[in-house]
């Protein structure tokens, strides 16, 4: 997996046509980066183009060239919706030539302090480890190894959504254990080019998991999630479909909670890994469900994907979440999703905003559900 | 490469089916005679240009003498263009093998499923019906019979010997035909012409009739009424319309008797609206459609892709729902099939 | 200037990164890229007004930019200057259902117009062009485009109901009923001043409003394709088909791939109907008027899958960008020749005769325009952008034909600098003078995106 596509053969061929920067009905601009900045360097094409300049040196490479490529957060709409024969390498190209930068030590400041405190503390904030301490399950030979990922572990929001899901296995007595020193699987070290440093914490894990017997791992981060299955190859659960399947097979009695229900797409469970069912049928079943405009394949991402909740090149006003945010009050009185990220940057953005808008994680609203 | 076609036969012949039974011209019997001797002769008749090319008369010869084989030759040799010219020459290129055609052949074992040029089909086969059983499709394995319609004889057999060298390629000693058309190509074209088929072909048909004999614990009875539309290429083996039958009893539908079925089965007009010949489509689906409409079935069944994309419309706004064989089939072993070419 | 423009539209819609100045120094066509010393984001029609203010104070040339997808490097600041690119002006102002038009500001793309309306007034539609979707309605209008409807209603030039511009002085000034009503309706019956700002490229001022025709969308659509094996039939066909009246859109395309397409032409014929019966009555008379085609066997109707459907009446056409892969490098441009209608024999011997000399890949691609009144005839030809020979021959096939287009009487559409020039070579003597003492009268300054239109 860790195979850089050759984008020397790909990157002349996009033809800069736009179509990359819409959902599937060009209703709205789909392109998160684009949302924002609005510049014709921040889409897909305007990467593609730019890469290919600096490949020739017709650019330099810049503090700006890197935050335009790295305000990419990978959400993998351009690759929904580009009409060429190239569009499944789309962001494959932009990971390969972000590697290349960080191979020749280019990279943005903020960046280059993401991959340090990684690299050093195991966690992109540079926190102090045994991360998972307080959770007093320690990892012995469970059916699950829970691996909550770094911002589950450490932001305080995303937090109370792990602890709402560790309640849930509870009631529905799923064999898991953590390990207490977590440390990250470097899901975003990779999309982000650093894949010596990747490379490195997936050795570390792998010999965790080896040491610890661990077979199956159980997380709410879909960027863990992808890690483990596309990377690392692991046998790897998403909640979402753990938890429609012990409700469905009713080890998990809920009735209903109040309220207009919508969900937000977290672009690493959907259209990174076509798990788009599982919560909606999960959510049908607890409540009045309702679909955003924009959903599934055509979902809006938050921009926090790919390192962007903590370096924030897709903050600010004209955020991609507090854009998101606005779509989901027009919709719904709760905003759900299943990601640790999402979770994350849509909260902070309907703060921002100041909308009546609740925003939950999915196991949040199932232990609501199983209360009722 | 010569049709096996001996004109004593006609000249001897004491019932004239071929035209006599024809569903789209009527001759009485001395007409027919008359221009069944000058087509057993080889001489120009008008039957050439009004024939519909619905390939019933190779059933209705009692003496397999291949009356439409002959029809078919003999139209392209007196240049009778059956369909507008662009549309037939198009239509040869189309489906002629590219390069890239070719470099799709693998080999798959010993047995293998032709979807013959159905890519739209590739989900419906995605069945317990067909587990293990590899899909091959494509130009190069197209068995061309289509050209029929478009007097163009001379395209079939040029391509036939390689369309059978590339299944071999393929390493296949069995091949389940998907389409009549691809079986009706080995069994009754390729003796037709002296071809030799290295390899065995089974009808989907009776493929389907066994596998559910084996598996009838998984039958699920539909007990429905189906209409039934038998498309031309299954005039080149009759045969098979009875082991449909037995494959209709064991999933519990029963095949309607109908106007439009069996001997008497019309075309689905496809082919005319390509000819140009709207009237005729109209006239033939409308009259066959409603035909099933009345017949109290709930099911319109069909067998030939083509056939389904021309009246599936037209069949679901009567009431019908238009429906594959073998998408019928999976109903009875509870699977629920998607429509042919839907994402 | 770069603190100035900051002031204007703030400092994160401003850049001189070389990063901005090298993607909008070109667009994917095959001109030469030029690169702005600018690109501003104005948000508001008063600061484009204070942008232009600007260039004047400087002398520096300000261009504006829609989707950049003209293809023939339309939006490259010829003199360097500010390039200002809209998209971000981008609302839909109002839509009046009952007189069927609606006021946009001229950021607003094709795709999300056509959404909008979808969502919103389902009745209604605009004339689509099969510009890729982010192209924007504004700067398509104001360049002659054509679309979906322009077989009915002509260009889209011919749809604007009225539009506010900033002048090159600085000025803001509407025209069209808008000048004196509160109404967007018509350009009619006042002196026609939109003419001043439509075919002009930019050269005589910013459009940042406009009004634009909506037309009733139909429930029901549908798509046939005639062949023919010989294209001095064409243009009888097309014209027995506008005269029905009861086709919506009439495309014809001839190209050497798939190989099956070699050697036809193929009229796509678009029917919309508001039940079944009228769509099979308007089917059945426009096989009608081809009838005689069909009985001598000349041509005939392509039996179309409904995954072929499909891909025909998607809107716009997502395919058709795919030639840019052809060569896969990324890159195509073609000449829209404005020609009559009864040329296209004459065209298509032409582009023949130029593609095989150059032994260039090629399609031709045809919208024809009014009943028949003329047509756009596309002579697209694709490059790999990564072989500069390739990109050569490209430009050398373009070049030829823009000559040879002008030698038949027809004049290549939205062209580019040089083929400006080709045209005005051309041009009446009285209509060249006209365009010069225009251009001076409203750009004093020669602010105004110089180097287009550019009368020696």
């Amino acid at each position: 997996m860790l195979e850089k596509v050759n984008y020397a053969e790909i990157v002349h061929r996009c033809f800069r046509c736009g179509y990359c920067k819409f959902p599937s009905d060009y209703s709205e601009i789909n392109c998160p980066s684009y949302a924002k900045y609005r510049f014709e360097t921040y889409f897909s094409g305007g990467r593609m183009w730019l890469i290919r300049a600096w490949m020739n040196n017709e650019i330099e490479w810049s503090e700006h060239l890197g935050e335009i490529m790295y305000s990419c957060s990978t959400c993998r709409n351009c690759v929904e919706h580009c009409v060429f024969k190239f569009n499944e390498q789309l962001v494959d190209v932009f990971i390969a030539a972000r590697s290349d930068m960080v191979e020749r030590g280019l990279v943005p400041k903020k960046v280059g302090e993401f991959f340090n405190n990684l690299a050093k503390f195991g966690n992109p904030w540079g926190y102090a480890a045994k991360r998972l301490e307080w959770v007093g399950r320690d990892y012995a030979n469970n059916e699950f190894l829970l691996h909550a990922g770094c911002v589950a572990a450490y932001d305080d929001r995303a937090k109370k959504s792990l602890k709402a899901l560790l309640e849930l296995l509870d009631v529905a007595g799923v064999d898991y254990g953590v390990f207490s020193d977590e440390i990250c699987e470097g899901n975003e070290a990779v999309i982000m080019g650093e894949f010596g440093l990747f490379e490195q914490l997936m050795e570390q894990n792998r010999k965790r998991f080896e040491e610890r017997g661990v077979k199956k791992v159980l997380t709410p981060d879909p960027h863990a999630f992808n890690a483990f299955r596309n990377y690392y190859g692991l046998d790897v659960v998403h909640h979402t479909q753990l938890l429609w399947n012990l409700v469905n097979d009713g080890e998990l009695k809920v009735g209903k909670v109040e309220g207009k229900l919508t969900y937000h797409d977290p672009c690493f469970l959907g259209r990174w890994n076509g798990v788009y069912k599982e919560p909606r049928k999960l959510l049908s079943r607890i409540g009045s469900f309702y679909e955003m405009p924009r959903n599934r394949k055509d979902s809006f991402c938050c921009g926090g994907g790919s390192g962007n909740f903590y370096t924030d090149y897709l903050g600010g006003k004209d955020s991609p979440a507090r854009m998101r945010v606005k779509e989901a009050a027009e919709t719904a009185e709760i905003l759900v999703t299943s990601c640790p990220v999402c979770l994350m940057m849509l909260d902070n953005a309907v703060s921002d905003e100041g909308l009546e808008l609740d925003v939950r994680d999915i196991s949040e609203v199932v232990l609501e559900a199983l209360k009722s | 490469m010569n049709l096996k076609f001996d004109p004593d036969r006609c000249f001897n012949c004491d019932s004239y089916a071929c035209l006599t039974k024809c569903q789209y011209l009527n001759y009485d019997f001395e007409s027919a005679r008359e221009e069944r001797i000058k087509i057993a002769k080889g001489e120009y008749s008008k039957v050439l240009e009004e024939c519909k090319t619905c390939y019933s008369c190779e059933e209705y010869c009692p003496y397999g003498n291949h009356p439409f084989y002959r029809i078919v030759e003999l139209q392209e040799e007196y240049g009778i263009n059956l369909a507008p010219k662009p549309i037939s020459k198009q239509l040869v290129k189309m489906y002629a093998t590219k390069e890239k055609d070719l470099a799709a052949i693998r080999e798959v074992g010993s047995k293998a499923l032709s979807l013959c040029l159905f890519p739209d089909l590739r989900d419906n086969v995605k069945s317990k019906l067909f587990e293990g059983l590899p899909v091959i499709m494509g130009r190069q394995i197209f068995c061309n019979l289509v050209y029929l319609h478009f007097a163009n004889m001379s395209v079939i057999k040029e391509r036939a010997r390689q369309t059978i060298e590339n299944i071999k390629k393929y390493g296949v000693d069995e091949l389940v035909c998907f389409h009549d058309e691809c079986y009706g190509f080995f069994n009754s074209y390729a003796k037709a012409y002296g071809i030799e088929v290295p390899f065995k072909t089974v009808h989907l048909y009776e493929y389907l009739y066994n596998w559910l004999k084996e598996n009838e614990d998984k039958i699920r009875k539909l007990n429905v009424k189906v209409a039934y539309q038998r498309n031309c290429s299954n005039r080149l083996s009759p045969e098979t319309d009875r082991i449909l039958d037995k494959v209709f009893e064991l999933i519990g539908a029963e095949r309607v008797e109908r106007e439009y079925d069996r001997e008497n089965g019309i075309c689905c007009g496809a082919v005319f609206q390509m000819w140009g010949e709207y009237e005729l489509a109209e006239e033939v689906q409308k009259k066959n459609v409603e035909d099933m409409a009345k017949s109290g079935a709930r099911f319109a069944v069909f067998n030939c892709p083509m056939c389904y994309v021309a009246l599936a419309e037209r069949t679901a706004k009567a009431g019908l729902m238009p429906i594959l064989v073998s998408d019928l089939c999976r109903l009875a072993i509870g699977e629920m099939p998607k429509l042919p070419g839907r994402d | 200037m770069y603190e100035e423009l900051k002031a204007i539209v703030g400092e994160e819609f401003v850049s001189k990164e070389p990063e901005e100045l090298y993607i909008y120094s070109s667009d994917p066509g095959t001109m030469p890229p030029v690169k702005p010393d600018y690109v501003v984001m104005p948000k508001t029609t008063e600061e484009v007004q204070k942008i232009v203010l600007l260039a004047n104070k400087h002398k520096v040339p300000v261009v504006p930019m829609g989707g950049a997808l003209s293809l023939s490097g339309l939006v490259r600041p010829l003199r360097g200057g500010i390039v200002v690119d809209m998209k971000r002006m981008d609302r839909i102002i109002e839509v009046n259902e009952k007189a069927r038009y609606a006021v946009i500001e001229a950021g607003v793309s094709e795709g999300r117009l056509k959404a909008y309306l979808d969502k919103k007034y389902p009745s209604l539609r605009i004339s689509t062009p099969d510009a890729p979707p982010i192209a924007t309605v504004t700067a398509n209008a104001l360049i002659h485009g054509s679309g979906r409807l322009s077989q009915i209603y002509g260009f889209h030039s011919e749809m604007i109901t009225g539009m506010e511009v900033v002048l090159p002085t600085g000025e803001i000034c509407r025209v069209g009923s808008c000048s004196v009503s509160p109404y967007w309706f018509s350009r009619s019956p006042l002196p026609d001043l939109a003419g001043l700002f439509i075919g002009w490229f930019g050269r005589t001022g910013i459009v940042t409003k406009l009004g634009i025709k909506l037309f009733p969308k139909h429930r029901y659509r549908d798509v046939m394709i005639f062949v023919t094996e010989n294209p001095s039939y064409v243009s009888d066909v097309i014209w027995r088909v506008a005269h029905t009246e009861m086709a919506e859109d009439i495309t014809v395309w001839a190209q050497p791939r798939p190989e099956w397409a070699e050697g036809f032409q193929h009229t796509t014929i678009y029917v919309t109907a508001d039940s079944e019966e009228e769509l099979e009555f308007k089917k059945k008379i426009i096989r009608n008027a081809l009838m005689d085609y069909i009985k001598q066997k000349e041509g005939g109707f392509l039996y179309l899958t409904p995954g072929m459907k499909a891909m025909f009446l998607q809107e716009p056409m997502s395919q058709l960008v795919r030639f840019a892969d052809v060569r896969r490098g990324g890159g195509f441009e073609y000449v829209g020749a404005i020609l009559p209608v009864d040329l296209f024999d004459v065209a298509y011997q032409k582009g023949l005769e130029i593609v095989e000399r150059l032994g260039i890949d090629w399609a031709f691609s045809i919208r024809i325009i009014g009943r028949s009144h003329c047509m756009m005839f596309a002579y697209a030809y694709p490059f790999n952008r990564a072989d500069e020979e390739d990109v050569e021959r490209a430009r050398k096939a373009l070049h030829e034909t823009n000559k040879a287009v002008l030698e038949m009487g027809g004049i290549p559409w939205k062209a580019e600098a040089p083929a400006q020039q080709l045209i005005l070579e051309s041009m009446d003597e009285g209509a060249k003078r006209l365009i010069k003492s225009v251009i001076e009268m409203l750009d004093p300054n020669g602010v105004m995106n110089p180097g287009n239109w550019e009368v020696k």
